[in-house]
């Protein structure tokens, strides 16, 4: 069997014929929407299930704060028709094409749940998790289910549309999912400070983001990668008075830090936009995608910039995205140093054979994460070795 | 509501469970005088009754371990308890299991400023959480009403909400990383101090589990700068449906208040005479919008929302100025509860919530539900989320009311799913609701809800009788069933 012998599912129907057809071969299944995250974890080649042609939104009131899409919908076509409404999705998601060397607008919103990104405004406004309220989909069991609901506060039963997000198609085929969609500030403004070392950066975040100028977000590019001085960006938005006493705000609370600027739109948009392409890191080597609590973040990149890591910080310093060509181990090891885990977005084919995608758990909870796994999919029809599974282990 | 039948052979054991219960937490820390355990045979579900086995209450992680991993061997079932104030009988004890009490674990561990976060005990009550940071300007969002008195563990078994969670989250979204002692004795921690999990996002499914999945040791939450102002509106309307419109009308112009409040003509009226804090009594519906943030932020929404009121039928509104007028301006709202004791000897709770724009609908049906019952319903509810808190006044002495009340409760709940909502929007499943749950999900949903539970606790040990109407056995449910398919050989061996 190869990928293209499977014909696209349009229905449920279709998609549970297919995990059945898997079973009973016992063969594996690859869930796919855009593809264009296909370059993260091992290379692999199970049959493709196309989840693309689960393509419409199928209920959107703004007024609501909720929006039904199948999860084959493109991201982009979602994040225009919010925008039209003057609506988010607040997590920032954003299309990894760019970032992994192919072209933009394959990312449909399933993948972005399954893959759990989110941009910029993870850290204050949520991830993945946050605003994923409820879907459908058929487990490796071949059996259709809902859980979560259509409104914005439920607690019925089991949270599973957590699960769904960063479940990376291990679980299950989401066919549709509910999200959680809020308003666009009205407006937005770029504080920056200029020349700060990584650990006087971290600190000025923490200060703005411990202060009463409620910053959506905050990031951080070494000198290296700045282009001179480095740079640290602090974004607010909302209403335009809002917006303004905020700006203020930040001034005074970063005083101590140096000079506060505003940087008009262009230059701002570029900034935001770099975090989101990492257009600074481009290139072959690989990279990763650190998360740590931030008063951590300087030591981590301390520790491997003298094995030639180039970095950028976000969400505040809680997120490091890093590059380096060398030995995966140190990465690892200093992820797990600064309280935080690992993930390999960009490598070659060779690393992504033996080096795992995602950080290796602990014993008990790796243990509890494979039962978990096998809940959904007792026979393994998703363990396609892409996550350095036991491929189709009995 | 029919509870797990006692096990006998367990009930005949209990001198040698509570003997070995002292051995594990010498002291007074295992409680068996039946005089004693008195006070914990319910939680704030107090229709339902039902002293313990025995009340354990531990004080180390190694404790609650080993009474795990003893009863797991033993097939003892285990009842874990914070406070006692679950509106849906989440913490019932049964018959024939150990109560497994959480209040020694009373230490706030660490408290971070700089990552934002504080690690807690989960005995600590959720307020103590928010006065422990205060004086350095942060708090902890999520706020029940009984945030004095709930724990942490509590909160994060129910994912607890308050009447600011519409800007600010469930406690889901507050949450960085738990420590839990599964059934079976073990420890494992889920997520961490980073905002994303390594793996699967275990902590999701924990938060809200009920206490079924495992015991919560320790809690990290995340903390926020306190907002620099906060001024709410009192906004009254001559009918529901134009304080719903003004809801709508609300968001969809972009603002997302830290609470948006309603309450009808009777509950207008019992908190106004309870309290007297000047609420207009000529109102069929009465909104409190509560705007926080900087001070240019709070006065401008102000104008915005006061301007969406009167275009939306407001007969009256009142912005406060002062932080008194608007501590007034909620003390009616948090009075509703009390105040219905002046209209009835018993009020039964509701929480389901609803897709907004059906909320006149869903109103007037109830209505007409509460003249065929001959029973009054007083409402609060969170109207920013569609969270109904219908209060239904019924006296427990006369015969047969009790029954009546609750089965006007199922009646309003089949409603809001029916309206495309939910059966509980805070308050959890818990006993209460268990049976219901057939209404809102099928055989496979809830089939594939429970493989989580088998997979932290595949005996079933642990607070059993909630949430799960039936409780299928792990081996039952484990078991494939493939249909469909399409392959040219269908009974191809598997293997
Ligand atoms: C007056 C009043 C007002 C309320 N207002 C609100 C409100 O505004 N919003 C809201 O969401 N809720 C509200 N509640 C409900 C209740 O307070 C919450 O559900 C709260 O989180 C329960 O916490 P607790 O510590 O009392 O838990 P308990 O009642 O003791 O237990 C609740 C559940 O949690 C489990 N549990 C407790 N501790 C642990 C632990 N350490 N590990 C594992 N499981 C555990 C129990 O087994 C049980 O299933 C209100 C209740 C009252 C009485």
């Amino acid at each position: 069997m190869n990928a293209s012998s499977l014909p696209k599912p349009s229905t449920s129907n279709d998609v549970i014929d297919a995990i059945a057809d898997a079973v009973r071969a016992d063969a594996p299944l690859e869930i796919r929407g855009g593809g264009s995250k296909a370059t993260i974890g091992a290379p692999r080649n199970a049959p493709i299930l196309d989840m693309s042609g689960f393509d419409t939104v199928i209920d959107y009131d703004p007024a609501e704060l909720v929006l039904t899409a199948g999860a084959g919908t493109p991201l982009s076509g979602i994040s225009a028709l919010v925008e039209s409404e003057n609506q988010m999705l607040a997590f920032e998601p954003f299309d990894h094409g760019p970032l992994l060397g192919q072209v933009a607008g394959a990312a449909t919103i399933g993948g972005v749940i399954a893959a759990g990104v989110a941009g910029s405004r993870r850290v204050s406004g949520g991830g993945a998790r946050d605003h994923l309220l409820g879907f459908e989909g058929i487990s490796g069991r071949g059996e259709r289910f809902v859980a979560g609901a259509k409104v914005v506060k439920n607690v019925t039963g089991y949270d599973l549309p957590k699960l769904a997000a960063g479940s990376w198609g291990r679980l299950f085929a989401m066919t549709q999912l509910t999200l959680k969609v809020l308003p666009r500030g009205r407006e937005s403004a770029t504080c920056i400070v200029e020349g700060l070392s990584p650990t006087q950066a971290v600190a000025a975040m923490a200060r703005a983001m411990g202060s009463q100028a409620d910053v959506s977000a905050a990031a951080y590019l070494p000198a290296a990668l700045a282009g001179g001085a480095s740079l640290t960006a602090l974004r607010v938005e909302g209403f335009g008075p809002s917006v303004a006493a905020r700006c203020t705000m930040i001034e005074v609370a970063l005083a101590e830090f140096g000079a506060v600027g505003r940087v008009d739109a262009a230059t701002a948009g570029k900034v935001w936009t770099d975090l989101r392409t990492l257009a600074p890191l481009a290139g072959t080597a690989p990279l990763w995608r650190i998360a740590t609590p931030p008063s951590t973040a300087p030591s981590l990149v301390a520790a491997l910039e003298p094995f030639g890591a180039q970095w950028l910080f976000d969400w505040a310093g809680g997120l490091t995205w890093l590059t380096l060509d060398g030995d995966p181990a140190r990465v690892r090891a200093a992820a797990a140093a600064a309280s935080g885990h690992a993930i390999l977005v960009r490598a070659p084919e060779a690393m992504r054979r033996i080096v795992p995608a995602l950080h290796p758990q602990a014993n008990g909870v790796a243990a509890l994460e494979a039962r978990v796994r096998r809940a959904f999919d007792p026979n393994g029809v998703f363990e396609t070795g892409r996550f350095h599974e036991v491929a189709n282990a009995n | 509501m029919k509870m797990p039948e006692a096990d006998q052979a367990v009930l005949s054991r209990r001198a040698e469970i509570v003997a070995r219960l002292r051995s594990i937490v010498p002291g007074e820390g295992v409680i068996a005088d039946p005089d004693a355990l008195k006070p914990y045979e319910t939680d704030a579900l107090t229709a339902y009754r039902q002293p313990p086995l025995a009340v354990v209450l531990p004080e180390t992680v190694e404790q609650v371990s080993a009474i795990l991993a003893w009863c797991h061997a033993e097939g003892v079932k285990v009842v874990p308890r914070g406070a006692g104030t679950s509106l849906s009988g989440g913490a019932l004890p049964l018959a024939d299991a150990v109560l497994l009490g959480m209040a020694k674990f009373n230490r706030i561990v660490d408290i971070n400023y700089y990552d934002r976060l504080a690690v807690v005990q989960p005995g600590v009550t959720n307020l103590a959480v928010t006065r422990a940071v205060e004086d350095s300007g942060f708090y902890y969002a999520p706020d029940p009403s009984s945030q004095i008195a709930c724990s942490i563990g509590g909160n994060i078994a129910e994912n607890s909400g308050g009447v600011h969670c519409l800007k600010y989250g469930l406690t889901t979204n507050n949450v960085l990383g738990v420590q839990i002692v599964m059934m079976d004795g073990e420890v494992v921690r889920l997520g961490g101090r980073s905002l994303d999990p390594a793996g699967l996002d275990l902590l999701g499914v924990v938060v809200g589990s009920e206490g079924l999945l495992g015991v919560v040791t320790e809690v990290t939450v995340r903390i926020l700068p306190k907002p620099q102002t906060a001024r709410a509106l009192l906004i009254g309307f001559p009918s529901v449906e134009q304080a719903s419109k003004c809801v709508a009308d609300v968001i969809a112009g972009g603002i997302i208040p830290a609470g948006m409040e309603m309450m009808d003509k009777l509950a207008t009226q019992a908190a106004e005479a309870f309290v007297q804090v000047g609420y207009p009594l000529d109102v069929e519906a009465l909104l409190i919008v509560e705007l926080d943030g900087p001070q240019a932020e709070c006065d401008h929404l102000c104008a915005e929302v006061q301007t969406i009121a009167n275009a939306s039928g407001a007969v009256s509104c009142r912005t406060s100025t002062s932080e008194a007028e608007r501590l007034a301006f909620w003390a009616g709202r948090k009075a509703a509860f009390p105040a219905m004791g002046r209209l009835a000897p018993d009020f039964y709770c509701m929480d389901g919530t609803i897709p907004r724009r059906r909320m006149p609908e869903v109103l007037a049906r109830m209505a007409e539900m509460s003249k065929s019952y001959g029973l009054a319903v007083a409402n609060v509810f969170h109207a920013g989320d569609g969270n109904l808190h219908p209060l239904i006044l019924y006296d427990v002495n006369q015969p047969g009311q009790l029954e009546q009340a609750e089965a006007f409760g199922s009646d309003i709940l089949r409603l809001c799913v029916e309206v495309g909502g939910v059966l509980t929007g805070e308050h959890g499943v818990g006993v209460e609701k268990r049976d219901l749950m057939p209404v809102m999900f099928s055989e496979a949903d809830l089939a594939h809800q429970q493989r989580i539970k088998c997979a932290f606790d595949p005996k079933l040990l642990l607070n059993p009788g909630k949430v799960f109407p039936v409780l299928h056995r792990c081996a039952e449910l484990g078991r494939m069933h493939i249909h469909g398919g399409a392959l040219p050989f269908p009974d191809l061996p598997r293997f």
